[in-house]
């Protein structure tokens, strides 16, 4: 139980790279919250893959005590929140259960598009913001130069900006002093009934669901009856705690504190991110507004590269999903690729993280079919039919027309690249909604059709722009456009997975490619095999494999017949990695590198 | 009667050592600075004793000095290996009796002794026909020095063969051609012609593996000199009656048409195979790999031979389709299916479709579209 005037709760707003979660690591290494023995880099990203990609994905908390120049000791709460765009959701919640924000700029950069994103969501929740200028180090920083974009591109005043280098030290007790002195105490009563916002949740394989709180009103202690005012469950809670990043149990946590409990909680979809937890017994009067559910915007069907392995792929599917609630499956089939999952994701990154997760911490080998996004049909009887499938697609003449969703992007690049981004923007049936310059960088923003940017969107605009561009999107709303179902035929074969939706105008052209794509990848037969992609029965592209012309052994005598009946035996064994489409075998690897999106 | 008589039984006796290594052999083939031959004598004798106890009765079609180098073994020890086949067994009237010999005017001038001792055929490596492909190859001799060798042979045996490699390096397909031609101006009744295959574990394949082994022609131009071998060489009345094998009619290897109609053949010798039906089961047989290891085996233990495997008759089956089907006469489909012990694989009609096989007088045979893809009719069938 901590007074009120002594907590300060902020979260950091950074872009990948900037140096966030080094600056985290700064400060918990600097108040001493973890024993210098303890610590490893990056300690709130506690995924392998967070790790490895440098980025944050669930929302983490830290509790430091920082003993402050005043003389007094502050508990500073830290709400780690994740930079990318697929997980904006997570951030707006988080950013509800603080009251200042620092902003993290790399001083060499400037403000990236994920970081203005999340700074107006910032600017949203009446956060005081911190500018903190990072690698000030290095040579190439330019603090002046960058304060000038961050008051240009944000709107706020960043004269007063700390600068800093979260790699060597320098700089981070005056972000201390500053957390103290420039963000706001937190408010609230004491002697109100418990008023507590559900920040996150998570499964803990331990203890089970564990929930992630912000106290508003009230006081919450181990043993208390609470309720979940939107579900209307009742728990007793089993474990309180705050996470100094590990556990350490708590009597109570009071008005203004950050902390966790556990509560015989079965699954993380029990609990509603942004519910308002008061007791059974005293409930509070009126509820927190509470947050929109996230919807998943991208879909792709994952398919065990070993049949075999379904029923695993299933029970880790089911695991996952008890600690993400916003990653959806239902069972799919295809003529291709047997048995397996359609998944729904909140964007690319989503679908990354989920399928790395599934290939490593469950060992399973996947194939990703071709990602797609939910068209709207629009049936000739009147009847709008949600479209998540290409290979669902019904015959045309009972559809009147098609929508697809479309997205406002928002891309910041150093001029230089700029006609680049505007020709892939544009290439890419991109309206331009606005242009604007600040110093040598620009912002670009379109209104975008999300399944051109779900197919190599990204990847190709870190190509064209050698990686200086950022990127940030939002849904923006449905609009009808000429779409059509590309089918790929092998062999006059109709190979379902790799069905997609397409404009017309861009079917000739994507058609070709994953045509040529296929002709490498399918190895040559006993005879040759048209590749075809087509628009209902008519044929837009077409490439041929070449039959097999030689293949045989120039020598087999006595002494070889056992080591070549071996090879043909390994031969059959790598069999059962193909799939067969009529008298065509396809390697598992086609459907992979086909689909692939970063080439 | 028992399968193997439809293919034959004969005898092969493998001499592990050449003068130098080449750089595409994978054969098992060793250097050594000296070697024993009475030694080696009294291994092959006590060897041919072991398995001539075990196949009393059999008549012998074929005898076949393999290598490594055999024009490397005195006449003396040849003679005395033959000497204890003639004890051993009954011989064909007709017995083939091969020796591979390299074309150097050293080796020829053991030829003679070689024909005294029972010899009747040589099999000769030429591999090219001009000097600067002879070196690439690691060979020791010269085009001159190899013609030479030939015309003793002719002299000496009834029956001469050679080999040559193609699709060697910087080769391109008019010229394997015009070397071809010049080869059937001189070929006797039998030509092997092999493409060239590069192998892991010989100098070759580390080359090909680092990328230093460069100008090898394309699949493409392989394929074409393929095509080029087989017309010309059927011009010139040598057809090919095996995928790499080229004979006037009569003249065919009666060894290797052993292995290739799926008959038996005993290996003695270093890493020799065998194939040997006893008690009405079909044994795969191998023997040490090294020499010495070998040798020692036999000294000691008084037998070369590594423990047998006894083939199930629906492996015999696929390995008799493998073989058989190399072979311009394939396959008879009854003796096939008997050995499977079901129908032949309904795949035979899809490959007919396509032209690769066709099935004739209860045959089933490769056609010359099929010929050159023949591993994938294999695959398509057998797996």
């Amino acid at each position: 139980m901590t007074d009120l005037k002594n907590i300060r709760n902020f979260s950091i707003v950074a872009h990948i790279d900037h140096g966030k979660s080094t600056l985290a690591d700064r400060l918990i290494q600097l108040t001493g919250t973890v024993a210098e023995r303890d610590m490893k880099a990056q300690m709130l990203d506690s995924m392998d893959i967070e790790r490895e990609r440098g980025i944050t994905i669930k929302a983490n908390s830290v509790r430091i005590e920082y003993p402050a120049q005043d003389g007094q000791t502050y508990i500073l709460n830290l709400i780690d929140t994740p930079g990318h765009v697929d997980f904006a959701y997570e951030v707006s919640r988080s950013m509800r259960a603080v009251e200042g924000s620092l902003l993290v700029v790399d001083a060499t950069q400037g403000v990236e598009a994920q970081t203005l994103a999340n700074v107006y969501q910032a600017i949203d929740a009446d956060h005081e913001i911190v500018p903190v200028l990072n690698k000030i180090d290095l040579p190439a920083s330019e603090p002046e130069q960058v304060k000038a974009n961050i008051e240009d591109v944000i709107g706020i005043d960043a004269s007063e900006s700390i600068e800093i280098s979260a790699k060597t030290g320098l700089g981070i007790p005056d972000v201390l002093e500053a957390i103290v002195k420039r963000l706001p105490a937190p408010t609230g009563d004491r002697d109100k009934p418990l008023k507590a916002m559900l920040v996150d949740s998570w499964y803990d394989s331990y203890l089970g669901v564990v929930v992630l709180i912000r106290v508003m009103d009230g006081v919450i202690k181990k043993g208390d009856k609470i309720k979940m005012m939107k579900t209307g469950a009742a728990y007793g809670v089993d474990k309180l705690s705050v996470l100094k990043p590990q556990m350490v149990d708590i009597a109570e946590l009071g008005p203004g504190e950050i902390g966790i409990f556990t509560a015989s909680i079965k699954q993380v979809r029990d609990t509603k991110v942004g519910d308002t937890i008061t007791h059974e017994k005293k409930p509070c009067a009126e509820a927190l507004p509470g947050f929109k559910p996230s919807i998943p915007v991208v879909f792709c069907g994952l398919f065990p590269v070993d049949a075999a392995d379904f029923e695993d792929l299933r029970t880790a599917i089911e695991k996952l999903s008890l600690n993400d609630a916003s990653f959806s499956s239902e069972m799919e089939t295809s003529a291709a690729l047997g048995f397996g999952f359609r998944c729904g994701f909140l964007g690319l990154l989503h679908l990354e993280v989920i399928r790395d997760r599934l290939e490593r911490e469950y060992d399973i080998d996947l194939i990703t079919t071709a990602p797609s996004v939910i068209y709207k049909l629009h049936m000739k009887d009147g009847s709008v039919e949600d479209l998540h499938n290409p290979a669902d697609m019904p015959d045309l003449t009972y559809v009147d027309h098609i929508e697809e969703p479309r997205i406002k992007a928002t891309i910041m690049v150093p001029d230089d690249y700029l006609g680049d981004v505007l020709k892939l923007c544009q290439d890419r049936r991109g309206i331009q909604m606005d242009l604007t310059y600040a110093g040598s960088r620009a912002m670009v923003v379109y209104d975008l059709p999300l399944n051109e940017v779900v197919f190599d969107f990204y990847d190709r605009l870190k190509s064209v722009t050698k990686g200086y561009a950022s990127f940030d999107y939002q849904m923006i709303g449905y609009r009808e456009d000429n779409l059509v179902k590309m089918q790929i035929l092998v062999n006059d074969e109709p190979v379902d997975a790799l069905s997609t939706m397409v404009h017309r105008e861009r079917a000739e052209s994507r058609g070709r490619a994953m045509c040529e794509k296929l002709k490498d990848l399918i190895p040559r037969h006993m005879f040759k095999i048209p590749i075809q992609a087509a628009i209902g029965g008519k044929v837009i592209a077409r490439e041929t494999l070449a039959a097999l012309r030689k293949d045989v052994t120039a020598k087999c005598y006595g002494g070889d017949a056992t080591r070549k009946k071996k090879l043909l035996e390994k031969q059959k064994a790598g069999k059962k990695k193909m799939r067969q489409f009529g008298k065509v075998e396809i390697p598992q690897e086609a459907f992979i590198n086909a689909l692939k999106m970063d080439d | 009667m028992e399968d193997w008589r439809n293919g034959g039984f004969g005898l092969y006796l493998h001499w592990p050592f050449c003068q130098a290594k080449c750089p595409y052999c994978d054969f098992n083939s060793h250097v050594a600075s000296a070697i024993d031959q009475r030694r080696w004598q009294s291994a092959y004798l006590t060897e041919i004793r072991r398995v001539a106890a075990l196949t009393k009765g059999r008549v012998l079609n074929s005898v076949f000095f393999g290598g490594g180098t055999p024009s490397m073994m005195d006449p003396e020890l040849v003679q005395a290996i033959l000497d204890e086949v003639r004890q051993q067994w009954v011989l064909a009237n007709d017995i083939e009796i091969t020796l591979e010999a390299n074309p150097t005017s050293v080796e020829a001038s053991r030829f003679r002794g070689y024909s005294a001792a029972g010899v009747n055929r040589v099999s000769m490596g030429f591999q090219a026909l001009n000097d600067a492909d002879l070196r690439a190859l690691g060979r020791l001799h010269s085009v001159e020095e190899a013609k030479a060798a030939f015309n003793v042979a002719r002299e000496t045996f009834d029956r001469v063969s050679f080999d040559l490699i193609y699709a060697r390096q910087k080769q391109t397909v008019e010229a394997w051609r015009l070397e071809l031609r010049e080869a059937l101006d001189f070929a006797a009744d039998h030509l092997s012609l092999y493409q060239l295959t590069i192998e892991q574990g010989t100098a070759f394949g580390d080359r090909y593996n680092r990328g230093t082994l460069r100008d090898l022609p394309d699949d493409d131009a392989a394929a074409d000199m393929y095509f080029v071998t087989q017309d010309e060489c059927e011009r010139a009345g040598l057809p090919a009656y095996e995928i790499s094998n080229h004979a006037h009619r009569g003249n065919e290897s009666r060894h290797n048409l052993i292995y290739w109609r799926y008959g038996d053949y005993i290996g003695i010798g270093p890493g020799a195979h065998g194939r040997l039906t006893l008690n009405g089961q079909k044994h795969a047989t191998e023997t040490p790999l090294g020499p010495t290891q070998w040798l020692m085996q036999v000294e000691q233990a008084g037998h070369g031979e590594l423990p047998t495997t006894v083939i199930p008759a629906a492996e015999q089956a696929t390995e008799m389709m493998m073989m058989g089907l190399r072979l311009r006469e394939g396959i008879d489909i009854a003796r096939y299916e008997t050995l499977l012990g079901a129908p032949i694989s309904t795949k035979v009609s899809d490959m007919e479709a396509l032209g690769f096989v066709k099935t004739e007088t209860g045959r089933l045979i490769v056609t010359d579209k099929g010929r050159p893809v023949l591993n994938g009719i294999l695959r398509e069938i057998l797996t």
